[in-house]
């Protein structure tokens, strides 16, 4: 009962936040000065070279006209024709799709494992030194942004000591036997670990400065919702049945305490998807956000189209996802 | 066996004041427990009362060893387990059990019933669970039927019948019930106080009421403690303390509170 009303009230608002942005960045990206055309001339083009470029990407039409010719293809699944590249918009993008899914994701085990591990080790130690560290650690990582934490990296153990590939998604001389992008997830099954290899470690640095910040806000919110679970009453007679500080933490109190911090993860991961666009700028990592940059240096509108949507599609979908789990975890509204 | 369940000694106990800590250095401490000293014979319903910041759930929490002591010795059936180290004390938590104040924060919302009980059961190595679980729904009054529901399911009487249920399951020799009723409405409190009372004669408990109502520690309870500012200030029957209480504080509480039983005649 519940669980449909949530998914029908999310998907109607998905449906009216992707109209907003499709009709938002339409209309911004022919505003702002920049002429695509203009960029793919060759020097000593003449007018009717010029007319003839814009009645083949329809810039000859009005702007209403354009934008429904536009609507009408993505109905039908054509999102258009990439003007640098001269290749559908749709698959240029969901080729790169799989590489910034694969960091985004991999930067999201790496916040939860980390800030996690950080709240419960804070927890246990709560009111000691280890409490403390934590505490600054925490403050610090919040108060460097993620491209920081990148360039670091980049200097750190890329140039300093380089152990870490800094550059790309996968050596260049690798055979790449695959079929889908997916090259981390589909490494793993063909058992190919010595690709796999390859793709973490020049994924690590990137994942990882993407990760810290996020990390830092799962530490300290969790901490402080597991500190006061901790306070509760049932937490404190499980410590007087006979149950270890562990058990009470782990069991007692991390399944309450985890709701207000699983929201915030979702709201963050959408921030933290917003990050690879420069973050796979810095790295040179071959995902949708290095292609974002290239198709606004060019001017590449149906490209930019495409992609704003696409990153539009995933936030909106994380947030219903956030949305289902919270239902499924909250005993009241499963029951209720 | 001592015949004694509790032997208190000169029970000292502090916290740090964090509110007055010097931005170098050690808290300054509040001495809460100002050396105590009682027993608590197997068997008693003992009534702790006492004008609120006295000590008591500080003391009762004492006794069941969620805090620390700073010195003294809680005797335990003549083993002190004032230092006793939470591995040492392991299989005593199942012997002494605590019920709070708060029905619905004392119950994990995320188990149900039956799960709630059977818990520590299983912690402290029971065969038999289910039947086990089952007995003491009964023993508190509540259907079977309860055994599936959540906490958030039930009423405040019945979750404090519960927490009742999960203490009595382990066959404890000592409860401590910290405001038990304080929370309730007067029917399910009068409901409350009439199963402890059935529960202590029928399973041999021994029970610590800690309550600042002291019409119900009249009711419940064979001694009265009175403790003031972390001090002992009286400790008899109750009987005695409400017919002729000695200390002057003992009579400035029982002034304090309306109780339509007593005849204002005991001041004179
Ligand atoms: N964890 C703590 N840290 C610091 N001070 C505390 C702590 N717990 C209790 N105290 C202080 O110890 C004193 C006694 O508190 P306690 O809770 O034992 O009183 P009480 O008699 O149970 O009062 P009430 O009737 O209001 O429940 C109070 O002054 C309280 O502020
Ligand atoms: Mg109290």
């Amino acid at each position: 009962m519940t669980l449909i009303r949530i998914i029908l009230k999310r998907l109607l608002s998905m449906s009216i936040t992707l109209i907003g942005v499709a009709v938002i960045v339409f209309f911004i990206i022919r505003i702002v000065p920049g002429n695509p055309i203009a960029m793919m001339l060759p020097p000593g083009a003449g007018e009717e070279d010029i007319a003839r470029l814009k009645a083949l990407y329809g810039f000859d039409k009005t702007l209403p006209e354009q934008f429904l010719i536009w609507v009408r293809g993505i109905l039908g699944g054509d999102f258009g024709t990439s003007i640098t590249s001269r290749q559908p918009v749709m698959s240029l993008v969901l080729g790169r799709l799989p590489a910034t899914l694969e960091l985004s994701i991999m930067a999201l085990v790496m916040a939860v494992m980390i800030g996690g591990t950080l709240a419960l080790i804070g927890t246990r130690q709560r009111g000691g030194k280890a409490e403390a560290l934590i505490d600054v650690t925490n403050g610090v990582s919040l108060s460097v942004p993620d491209f920081l934490w990148g360039l670091l990296f980049i200097l750190l153990f890329g140039v300093l000591w380089p152990v870490f590939h800094i550059s790309g998604r996968v050596s260049p001389a690798l055979d790449l036997p695959f079929v889908t992008n997916f090259y981390l997830f589909e490494s793993l099954l063909r058992l190919r670990f010595d690709i796999w290899l390859d793709l973490v470690s020049h994924m690590f640095m990137p994942a990882l400065a993407l990760a810290i910040p996020l990390a830092a806000i799962i530490a300290q919110l969790l901490k402080q919702s597991l500190k006061e679970t901790m306070h509760l009453d049932y937490a404190t007679l499980a410590r007087t049945k006979g149950y270890s500080e562990n058990h009470v933490i782990l069991r007692e109190a991390l399944p309450n305490a985890i709701l207000p911090t699983l929201t915030l993860v979702g709201v963050q991961f959408t921030f933290l998807i917003g990050g690879t666009v420069i973050i796979e700028r810095l790295f040179s990592y071959e995902g949708l956000g290095n292609m974002a940059i290239d198709a606004v240096i060019n001017r590449d509108l149906p490209l930019i189209q495409g992609i704003v949507i696409l990153f539009a599609v995933i936030f909106t979908t994380v947030n219903l996802l956030v949305d289902l789990t919270y239902a499924l975890l909250n005993p009241r509204l499963r029951h209720g | 066996m001592s015949e004694m369940l509790f032997e208190i000694r000169d029970l000292r106990l502090s916290f740090a004041d964090l509110a007055h800590k010097p931005l170098f250095g050690a808290a300054p401490r509040i001495e809460v427990l100002k050396g105590l000293n009682f027993d608590i014979p197997r068997g008693d319903v003992i009534g702790i009362v006492g004008g609120s910041g006295s000590g008591k759930s500080t003391l009762g929490r004492a006794m069941v060893r969620l805090l620390d002591v700073d010195s003294g010795k809680i005797r335990f059936e003549g083993t002190d387990i004032s230092q006793m180290d939470e591995v040492a004390l392991r299989p005593l938590r199942r012997r002494i059990q605590m019920i709070f104040q708060d029905p619905m924060s004392s119950l994990n919302p995320r188990h149900r019933v039956a799960t709630l009980i059977a818990g520590p059961l299983h912690l402290h190595g029971f065969d038999q669970i289910t039947e086990r679980v089952d007995f003491a729904l009964s023993q508190v009054g509540l259907p079977l039927t309860f055994r599936n529901r959540y906490p958030h399911e039930l009423s405040g009487g019945q979750r404090q019948r519960v927490g009742i249920a999960r203490a009595i399951a382990t066959e404890p020799e000592f409860i401590l019930a910290d405001e038990v009723v304080s929370g309730l409405d007067v029917s399910s409190q009068a409901q409350v106080l009439n199963l402890l009372e059935k529960l202590v004669s029928d399973m041999g408990l021994t029970l610590g009421f800690i309550s600042h109502d002291l019409s119900v520690v009249r009711r419940l309870c064979k001694t009265t403690l009175v403790l003031h500012q972390g001090e002992i200030v009286e400790q008899a029957s109750t009987q005695a303390l409400f017919d002729a209480p000695q200390a002057q504080y003992t009579r400035d509480l029982l002034d304090a509170i309306p109780l339509p039983e007593v005849t204002p005649g005991w001041l004179d």
